[in-house]
């Protein structure tokens, strides 16, 4: 199988980071998704997309997807926030997940815009929605919400009601109109 | 209290060039006719030629994935099919099959036949559209309408199927809300086989050969294949670029898989068409190709639809009961309660998942974070109009102002679903 050869070759090229590739879910009957996802920590997330991107056992082109998970309230979550990155290969036609977590106070994850440019704008998306810094990102700006929004609203802290923005609004009655 | 609106643009992001006094900058929507839907951008000119380009996003943003989180497995697809509202029931299925990558469900196979047949109307909903406003923005209203009359007809397929013309919320976990209708097949067949093979050769003796069409996509927003790649371009518009990535052959699922009622039924034939332009008269070539082999697809669906149960199994713990158990029964009526109310019915085991499909616009999948419970942790969609477009600006710089409206319904962005 394609996906286990380009995770041996990542093993193989960064043993000292003791990369483990799990299943992304296991279903109540022991069956294990054909689904995996490696952790990679912060600090070597450029090597690794730019050893994926490249290498010809692996040859992810392509960043299909890049979102995040606020795991506040999961069970048995560990850190806060995991930046998910669906990588997939159009020479080999596998994918392969990798999870970056990161916590408060600051949570700061390398760019990968160097190795697919595709990441630009689904990065400024999880920095406008979970409050995650892109170091490197070419123009690291809010995209969805305006500019002058304060919190991060995909957070799991943060209520479907929203938090104030209506009280920064002047209400417009019909005398005062 | 003052409040500044502030649209997003900071002064460091479009700065003014003292050395060219005679450059201009341009505010080009939210609100114009040729953006369709509410997208701005911030243009900087040298007379006409776009030498610097910033979209600004986000005016239709109601925070779906937000909301996602708060609604079950089966009510969230009312909201899905409102992201892209060109073709709704494609949305649902993309949704819908999500949810079952993460339930660990194998769907039955009438279920899977109509679901096939709905993806494909889905496509030709989308790109019936999309090639008569390849006319309609430059100014050639005509091969609109012929789009235009062949899609009503999906509609009115769609609502004799769910009551509902454009959102049907069809899919539900593990099945459908409905089987199809006396005749629906038949209706399907006639429109496939003797409405949109017509129109669609009025709408292409109008554009395929116009001099004026043809010099005014041609060798316009041309991106290459490796960057098609590198920009993460699914659909067709990486397919115009030289691409060979169909979902539909590289990761088949419903009747494109081979064997796909477990009993050795073939996979429905289709050619999936490339092109090697990269321009926008190569991205309007390729939905033109790919309207024939939906047409194609949908008669070979229904000549092989089975017979049998469209919900996983008539008493299985994921799927609502049938409406008549429901009405006329009061076990039926528990069941239904058992599945519905909030502190019962059956969940998902904890992990994630993602599923894709090949969607008109190209890669809908989403990814689906589960803890357990009986709403999504989190529901996440990869929009192909979100991804597609951030290469906009590359495509437009060095061109006329003129050639915008060309692009920007050549990469078939929808609004809805570039801001969720």
């Amino acid at each position: 199988m394609a996906t286990a050869e380009a995770i041996r070759a990542l093993q193989d090229r960064f043993p000292e980071l003791n990369l483990i590739a799990r299943p992304l879910v296991t279903y109540a009957d022991g069956r294990a998704s054909d689904q995996l996802w490696i952790r990679v920590p912060p600090e070597h997330l450029h090597d690794v997309a730019r050893f994926l991107h490249d290498d010809p056992r692996t040859r992810f082109e392509q960043l299909c997807d890049l979102t995040c998970v606020d795991y506040l309230n999961y069970p048995d979550a560990a850190d806060r926030f995991g930046v998910i990155y669906a990588l997939l290969s159009l020479t080999h036609n596998h994918r392969l997940w990798l999870k970056v977590f990161v916590n408060d106070p600051e949570p700061m994850v390398p760019s990968v815009t160097s190795v697919w440019r595709g990441a630009e704008w689904p990065e400024r998306e999880v920095y406008d929605m979970f409050g995650i810094r892109f170091a490197g990102h070419p123009d690291l700006r809010r995209i969805l919400m305006p500019q002058n929004f304060r919190d991060y609203p995909l957070r799991k802290d943060y209520p479907l009601t929203g938090e104030g923005e209506r009280e920064d609004f002047e209400l417009v009655t019909r005398e005062s109109a | 209290m003052p409040v500044s609106y502030d649209l997003g643009l900071e002064p460091t992001t479009l700065e003014r060039d003292e050395s060219h006094e005679d450059h201009w900058t341009l505010n080009y929507g939210p609100q114009h006719p040729a953006t369709h839907t509410t997208l701005r951008l911030v243009l900087e000119l040298d007379g006409e030629r776009i030498i610097g380009c910033i979209p600004d996003i986000g005016f239709l943003h109601s925070g779906f994935e937000k909301l996602g989180e708060h609604l079950d497995y089966n009510q969230y697809v009312v909201v899905v099919e409102r992201m892209n509202y060109i073709c709704p029931v494609s949305n649902d299925i993309a949704w819908h099959m999500a949810c079952e990558k993460l339930f660990g469900l194998e769907i039955t196979p009438r279920c899977k036949a109509i679901r096939t047949i709905l993806a494909e109307l889905g496509r030709l909903q989308d790109h019936l559209l999309n090639i008569g406003v390849a006319g309609l923005d430059l100014g050639g209203f005509t091969a609109f309408l012929y789009g235009f009359n062949e899609r009503e007809l999906i509609n009115d397929l769609v609502e004799q199927l769910s009551g509902i013309r454009f959102h049907p919320s069809y899919t539900r976990v593990g099945g459908l809300a409905y089987d199809l209708p006396p005749g629906w097949t038949a209706r399907a067949l006639d429109l496939v086989q003797n409405r949109i093979p017509p129109a669609l050769r009025d709408v292409e003796t109008l554009l395929l050969r116009n001099r004026i069409f043809i010099e005014r996509l041609k060798g316009v927003g041309v991106i290459s294949h490796d960057d098609a790649i590198n920009w993460s371009l699914t659909g067709p518009v990486a397919r115009a670029s030289g691409v060979k990535r169909d979902l539909r052959k590289d990761e088949p699922y419903l009747c494109y898989a081979d064997n796909w009622d477990g009993r050795g039924a073939p996979a429905v034939q289709f050619k999936v068409p490339i092109a090697y332009g990269g321009d926008a008269y190569a991205r309007f070539l390729v939905r033109v190709e790919e309207i024939r082999q939906s047409c194609s697809i949908i008669e070979q669906a229904v000549a092989m639809l089975p017979e049998g149960p469209i919900n996983v199994t008539a008493n299985a713990e994921v799927t609502l009961p049938n409406k008549d158990e429901v009405y006329f029964s009061i076990e039926g009526l528990i069941h239904h309660f058992e599945k519905i109310m909030t502190n019962r019915g059956h969940c998902p085991p904890v992990g994630e998942a993602y599923f894709a499909n090949e969607t008109a616009n190209g890669e809908l999948g989403y990814y689906l974070a589960s803890d357990g419970g009986k709403a999504p942790y989190r529901a996440r969609c990869r929009p192909p109009s979100f991804i597609n477009y951030q290469v906009f600006p590359k495509l437009v710089i060095g061109h006329q102002i003129s050639d915008i409206p060309a692009v920007l319904n050549s990469l078939n962005i929808i609004a809805a679903e570039l801001d969720r």
